[in-house]
């Protein structure tokens, strides 16, 4: 496992927002959660990256503990996180916010990071045309291939991703999916918050269905998109 | 009003204006970085700029400057502004560790960092005001009277440098002015550049614009604050410096008016805009120097303030508006 969640309880204030939640992440593999709005999706993810503190249970990532461990310190061990909403730095181009993601790194005068910068703007062609371009002036679909792709800058073993087909046109999703399966395919280890749950099972080996702050069922993506319980609840009918 | 003075000297007026402008600009630096980082007014900034002044004229005093010429002189002055970048950085890191971090790291409302704000700018002020009495306690006031002395009254270094004018087309130029005017844009100019292309500076635009996401790119918060305000520091250092050689006197409150019309500046300019304190301060040496020619000395805080209430009537956000987060490359 790449990464092991124990455990897990996370509260805002008195609220219990996660609820001794455990899932595993194996290496190579795309782990999805699925689940209503406010079901703890994205706490999960932001508590994986460090956003968010745990008041009880544990997270590994390669064996060691981390759950305490502050999010700027976890990008360095490997852990690299494309938010919700994109985030991107809106006043930088996306060369700047792109380098933003590499910030860690020590080596970015070097061969080995121009090969990282290439991929990535292979990965996203529409970034490398518009790489002097402020990145608030770009759509929501452009910067959510920023996100990524700046997500993808520092080199990371595991790849957090919250929401990427958020509010965009059914033709960009599929296109992000498939990029999210070429990163995969890469070697990049996912682990991907969705609320498309049709594309987001298709695409998953793993995946966990989270309600009210609990997971309520665990499989493969297959095993679950093919369940008439999630179908009924999650794909409204249909995959 | 004085027209005929006021287009007589209209040269003389400007380049004296820069000057003051300059140093505005450079303690506006501090107030600008700060509020980019944090939306907290360090308010106690006023005293990092005195503490700098006070750090320049000690060395002048110690280094014995007044009988000095030549390289020596120039080598004691270079010391001088060493000593005041230095004393000023530590007060500003000083600051941040005890006035402001852990409100910060505890989500604490931006009013009561105000407040803790206002509270470290009257003690560092009144430590220096009661610097007698506290080196009484020790026993060394007298060991230290050179440095202590005048506590609550106008220390000055005055003739201890000469500061020849030189005439360009009949405008009659202080050396000093100029030297300021140059110091300072060069300084505005370097940090420009390092705030946009250095990997810290760009980390400093990140957290300005989003902390979280920017910790999660690997940018060290904590770390981030501190950089900003040694920057903050360094800078009120070289206008504390600047300010001695124009001036030649300080006091343990002269922080306070040249605080108030640095975070002007910084208004006027746009705060959290870089480009925007330099152009803030210039506008603002320049307006009240002219506005003091022509309506007399007595006038120069109202026509300061009165400007800046017109110009934020027409440009609420200020002359150059944007945030340093959102800053272009």
């Amino acid at each position: 496992m790449l990464l092991e969640v124990e455990g897990l309880c996370v509260n805002y204030g008195h609220i219990e927002a996660i609820r001794d939640i455990s899932f595993g992440v194996p290496e190579g593999t795309v782990t999805t959660l699925i689940g209503a709005n406010g079901a703890g999706k994205t706490t999960t993810l932001k508590t994986v990256s460090g956003l968010r503190k745990v008041r009880a249970g544990s997270i590994r990532f390669e064996g060691k503990d981390i759950t305490s461990i502050e999010p700027y310190n976890r990008v360095k061990l490997g852990i690299s996180q494309s938010p919700e909403g994109r985030r991107c730095f809106i006043g930088m181009t996306v060369r700047e916010n792109l380098e933003m993601g590499a910030f860690t790194r020590k080596d970015r005068k070097t061969a080995a990071y121009r090969e990282d910068l290439d991929r990535v703007l292979g990965l996203f062609p529409r970034l490398d045309e518009r790489i002097d371009q402020i990145a608030g002036t770009m759509s929501g679909g452009e910067q959510q291939m920023l996100a990524m792709g700046r997500a993808l800058m520092s080199r990371p073993r595991l790849l957090l991703l919250d929401e990427p087909s958020m509010g965009l046109a059914p033709k960009l999703i599929q296109q992000i999916f498939s990029i999210i399966t070429e990163i995969n395919e890469q070697g990049t280890t996912v682990l991907l918050v969705e609320q498309n749950a049709a594309q987001a099972l298709k695409r998953s080996h793993d995946a966990h269905i989270l309600e009210t702050g609990s997971i309520v069922r665990t499989g493969t993506g297959k095993e679950l998109a093919g369940d008439p319980a999630v179908k009924a609840a999650y794909l409204g009918g249909d995959v | 009003m004085n027209f005929e003075f006021f287009f007589n000297n209209l040269p003389e007026l400007t380049i004296t204006g820069l000057a003051f402008g300059a140093i505005y600009a450079l303690i506006a630096l501090g107030y600008t970085m700060v509020y980019g980082v944090l939306q907290l007014i360090n308010f106690a900034h006023s005293e990092v700029f005195m503490y700098g002044t006070f750090a320049t004229l000690w060395t002048v005093i110690a280094l014995n400057a007044a009988d000095a010429n030549g390289v020596k002189l120039i080598a004691i002055l270079i010391v001088a502004l060493f000593a005041s970048m230095a004393l000023s950085a530590l007060i500003a890191l000083a600051l941040e560790r005890v006035a402001y971090r852990r409100l910060i790291e505890r989500d604490a409302p931006r009013l009561i960092a105000l407040i803790s704000a206002i509270g470290a700018s009257f003690v560092l002020a009144e430590l220096m005001g009661l610097r007698d009495r506290i080196a009484g306690w020790f026993g060394l006031d007298d060991d230290l009277s050179e440095y202590v002395g005048k506590a609550r009254i106008n220390n000055s270094m005055a003739g201890t440098l000469e500061k020849p004018r030189f005439d360009v087309g009949g405008v009659s130029i202080s050396s000093i002015d100029i030297i300021v005017i140059v110091a300072a844009v060069g300084m505005m100019v370097l940090l420009d550049q390092f705030v946009r292309r250095s990997r810290l500076g760009k980390g400093i635009r990140a957290t300005a614009q989003d902390p979280e996401t920017a910790s999660l790119m690997g940018v060290n918060p904590t770390r981030t604050i501190q950089v900003t305000f040694l920057i903050g520091g360094l800078m009120a250092g070289v206008a504390a410096f600047l300010y001695m050689l124009k001036i030649d006197t300080t006091k343990y409150d002269v922080g306070f008016l040249l605080g108030v019309k640095a975070f002007t500046a910084a208004v006027l300019g746009g705060i959290g805009n870089l480009r925007g304190a330099l152009l803030g301060g210039l506008v603002l040496g320049v307006a009240e120097n002219w506005g003091q020619a022509l309506f007399g000395g007595e006038w120069r805080d109202v026509i300061a303030f009165v400007l800046l209430v017109l110009i934020l009537l027409v440009r609420p956000t200020g002359l150059l508006g944007e945030s340093l987060g959102k800053a272009r490359a």
